[in-house]
């Protein structure tokens, strides 16, 4: 058939999108439930961070804890550890709550402050709980950026370590149970050829696979610059642009800028290709370090659009779906 | 108090430099008329620093703090704007970064190891004591020695809580209860949150002991940017609350009363009870240190709305860095603190906007047939492949165009206009050396 090799990415039931702040990890994490949407699937897509900003790339107003249908098969929704709180006492203890939880929520929140992993605890809980349930066959989380992600993840086991008994300790067990397992569970890793967000990934994929249970299952490239040039057009070019002067004159206008912005064009190019060099070999002896098969990289080219939202989402999306090989 | 610091340097007592910025007077040589090929231009004649540049903010502060989006160059511009004030403002200045992905410590060239693994755990690099940068890494890059010192620290989390503990508790046994009670352990060494105060909480110490001139501190990757600044207000309300207090009282006492039960049944049934009785240890041991955290904390937020901090608020031009710094901007202005800068990192050049030069990007797209069989006659090329290169050219300059005039339109909507508004060019190469971080410092500064 021809194409590159399907990657079964979405087969799974929760992906956790993180990276480097800046990276666009919220437009890739809205592209891939896009993606799973148009193949049919019920996806819920959420916000981690409850900035809003996934629910904006589908340009249909914020949304809460809730959800609501925000394109057709995706439901947005905001995490909201107090609501995730009252949604696990109604479930569990059948403690209906009405309102705020009062002095509970209090003490919830100087808990949480004092003793985190309560609160990450109920995110990976209420996400971990969609997938259980399966109210959705897709749930893609615009999660922490690189920095925090691996305690989110791990919160579940540093929780088990902590309680040995009780509610708690039972609802631990059937999360890490989730999360590790790599058919259902996965995370995809956001950057940019970059220096320090290549460095952030591959220090992201040692701790991911020494301190947490989750797989990863992905790492995206997002703006990638197209080459410009092939290989006898460098050389082309070179001579160009040792006659720029001639061509400025059969142009009738200064050709200089233009020759310029190629060169800039150029060495950007050329020092992003040695960043992904660097991505792909550290990912390779990482995960050869650990006896198991790299985890696909995947491009997505830079945009050059006026567009933000939707519309460059979009075509972020079909970039991505190419590479998934769908 | 501080056991296990070595190779601190000696405490005050030295004459701090003169680092009022020339007043009154007009500019100071050619400093300031330097175009960016002058950029790596190392040495410059001490003369004061003009108003309304970076440089002149840098040089009448002691506290600089870098803030803003994630991903935006806070760290590199942290970094490079104290490499800069060591080495032309002098005195003593430290950078502190707080960022767990050890960013500065490449920047600065310190960090080759650890890469895809625990860089935390090993030895050498940066660390929770302060480093000196070699003066030798300034004289490698410009041929001169820095006026000044520049030191480096990281945040180490876990040792700065233990260094806290040890300090406000009231005795041996607490301190060690404390260190020793699983959730204070899992607090200090495995969550984030505490990132935040602990951050600022650090800046106070090492401000109030009074070793440097100037700290410049690289904020954490909070989930918004504002968290930290409220981490100390927070810190003081979690300790001082009645709630807190009745709830570690009633346990203490054991005194199942009826106001308390309820809670503790259900507290029992989530947690098991082996983990509520750590969490009251916990509350109990942390309340026997509330006076000297509160007191703490409040100083914290006294010196961030210090006359002698300021604020530089980080970003690029792409949409979403933008609007989180635009955030950020007005919550400081609102909280009365000191916004003196914001820095836009990564700009494209000016040229890539030009309206003319677009039109002949165009004239040569369309034309690029007859062009490249014109060009290619007097070159000697092949016409097919002359014709092929002038139309990449063509495209690639309407390309980044594009994208320059997005970022020009950004930067003509930001509302919030502080005492400077640095662009930062975008840099064609990465930054790995003290020669690199300069460069882009010399940049930043005028």
């Amino acid at each position: 058939m021809g194409g590159p090799p399907r990657i079964p990415l979405l087969e799974r039931r929760l992906l956790f999108v993180t990276g480097k702040g800046g990276t666009g990890k919220t437009t890739i994490a809205a592209a891939l439930a896009q993606l799973a949407a148009e193949r049919g699937k019920h996806v819920l897509a959420c916000d981690v961070d409850a900035k809003g900003d996934l629910a904006a790339l589908f340009e249909a107003g914020p949304v809460d804890f809730v959800g609501r249908e925000v394109a057709p098969g995706v439901v947005a929704m905001s995490m909201d550890t107090e609501a995730s709180l009252r949604e696990y006492l109604k479930l569990y203890l059948r403690i209906p709550v009405v309102g705020g939880l009062g002095p509970l929520a209090k003490t919830l929140d100087f808990v949480a402050a004092a003793a985190p992993g309560v609160r990450e605890i109920l995110t990976v809980g209420k996400l971990c709980y969609e997938v259980r349930e399966r109210h959705y066959d897709l749930v893609v989380v615009d999660a922490a950026a690189s920095g925090h992600i691996v305690s989110q993840l791990a919160a579940p086991q540093a929780v088990n370590d902590l309680v040995k008994v009780g509610l708690i300790r039972s609802q631990t067990d059937w999360m890490l149970e989730i999360l590790s397992d790599p058919r259902r569970t996965g995370v995809v890793a956001v950057t940019t050829p970059e220096e320090m967000p290549v460095n952030e990934t591959l220090e992201l994929a040692g701790r991911i696979r020494s301190e947490t249970t989750v797989q990863l299952s992905a790492v995206v490239v997002n703006r990638v610059l197209p080459e410009l040039f092939g290989l006898h057009e460098e050389e082309a070019f070179e001579e160009v642009y040792a006659h720029t002067e001639g061509l400025s004159k059969l142009l009738g206008g200064d050709a200089g800028p233009l020759m310029e912005g190629a060169r800039l064009a150029v060495t950007m190019r050329r020092t992003r290709a040695e960043h992904l060099r660097r991505l792909r070999e550290g990912l390779g002896s990482e995960e050869a370090s650990a006896g198991a098969a790299p985890a696909p990289v995947l491009y997505v080219p830079y945009v050059f659009s006026r567009a933000h939202g939707l519309r460059s989402m979009r075509q972020i999306a079909l970039a991505l779906g190419e590479e998934l090989g769908l | 108090m501080t056991p296990g610091r070595t190779a601190r340097p000696g405490r005050g007592g030295r004459p701090r430099p003169t680092r009022s910025p020339g007043r009154g007077e007009q500019f100071e040589g050619a400093a300031g008329d330097r175009g960016p090929d002058a950029a790596g231009e190392p040495h410059r004649p001490p003369g004061r620093p003009k108003e309304g540049t970076l440089d002149g903010l840098v040089a009448s502060k002691e506290i600089v703090i870098a803030c803003g989006p994630g991903g935006v160059g806070k760290t590199t511009t942290a970094a490079a704007t104290a490499a800069m004030a060591a080495h032309h403002h002098g005195g003593r200045v430290l950078v502190l970064t707080i960022d767990p992905a050890r960013r500065l410590a490449d920047a600065l060239g310190l960090s080759t190891q650890g890469r895809g693994g625990h860089a935390h755990h090993h030895g050498g690099g940066l660390g929770n004591t302060e480093q000196r940068i070699p003066d030798e890494m300034f004289r490698a890059a410009t041929g001169t020695s820095p006026r000044g010192e520049l030191w480096a620290a990281m945040l180490d989390t876990k040792a700065s809580w233990d260094e806290l503990v040890r300090m406000h508790a009231p005795n041996a046994r607490t301190r060690d209860r404390i260190l020793a009670n699983p959730l204070y352990r899992n607090v200090s060494g495995r969550f984030v949150q505490s990132h935040d105060y602990i951050a600022m909480e650090r800046l106070y110490e090492l401000h109030s002991q009074g070793k440097y001139d100037l700290i410049v501190v690289d904020t954490p990757p909070t989930r918004n940017a504002i968290d930290f600044l409220d981490a100390p207000a927070r810190m003081a309300d979690f300790f001082s609350s009645p709630l807190l207090r009745w709830l570690t009282a009633s346990y203490r006492s054991r005194v199942v009363n009826f106001a308390s039960r309820p809670f503790y049944l259900v507290a029992d049934r989530i947690l098991g009870s082996q983990f509520l009785g750590d969490i009251a240890e916990f509350f109990i041991l942390f309340q026997s240190m509330y006076s000297g955290f509160v007191e703490r904390a409040e100083a914290v937020t006294r010196l961030l709305s210090d006359r002698r901090t300021t604020f530089l608020v980080v970003s690029t031009l792409e949409a979403t860095p933008v609007r989180e710094a635009e955030y950020f901007a007005r919550a400081l202005v609102s909280r009365k603190l000191p916004l003196g800068a914001i820095v836009l990192n990564k700009v494209l050049p000016a040229y890539l906007r030009d309206r003319d030069t677009a039109q002949l990007a165009e004239q040569l797209r369309d034309g690029s047939r007859s062009l490249g069989e014109r060009l290619s006659s007097q070159l000697g090329t092949e016409p097919d492949l002359t014709a092929r290169v002038l139309e990449e050219i063509a495209d690639s300059f309407l390309n980044f165009g594009v994208v320059a005039r997005r970022e020009a339109e950004q930067q003509a909507d930001l509302a919030t206009r502080p005492e400077v508004l640095a662009t930062v060019p975008y840099f064609d190469a990465d930054i790995v050396d003290m020669g690199g971080l300069l460069r882009l410092g010399a940049l930043m500064w005028n």
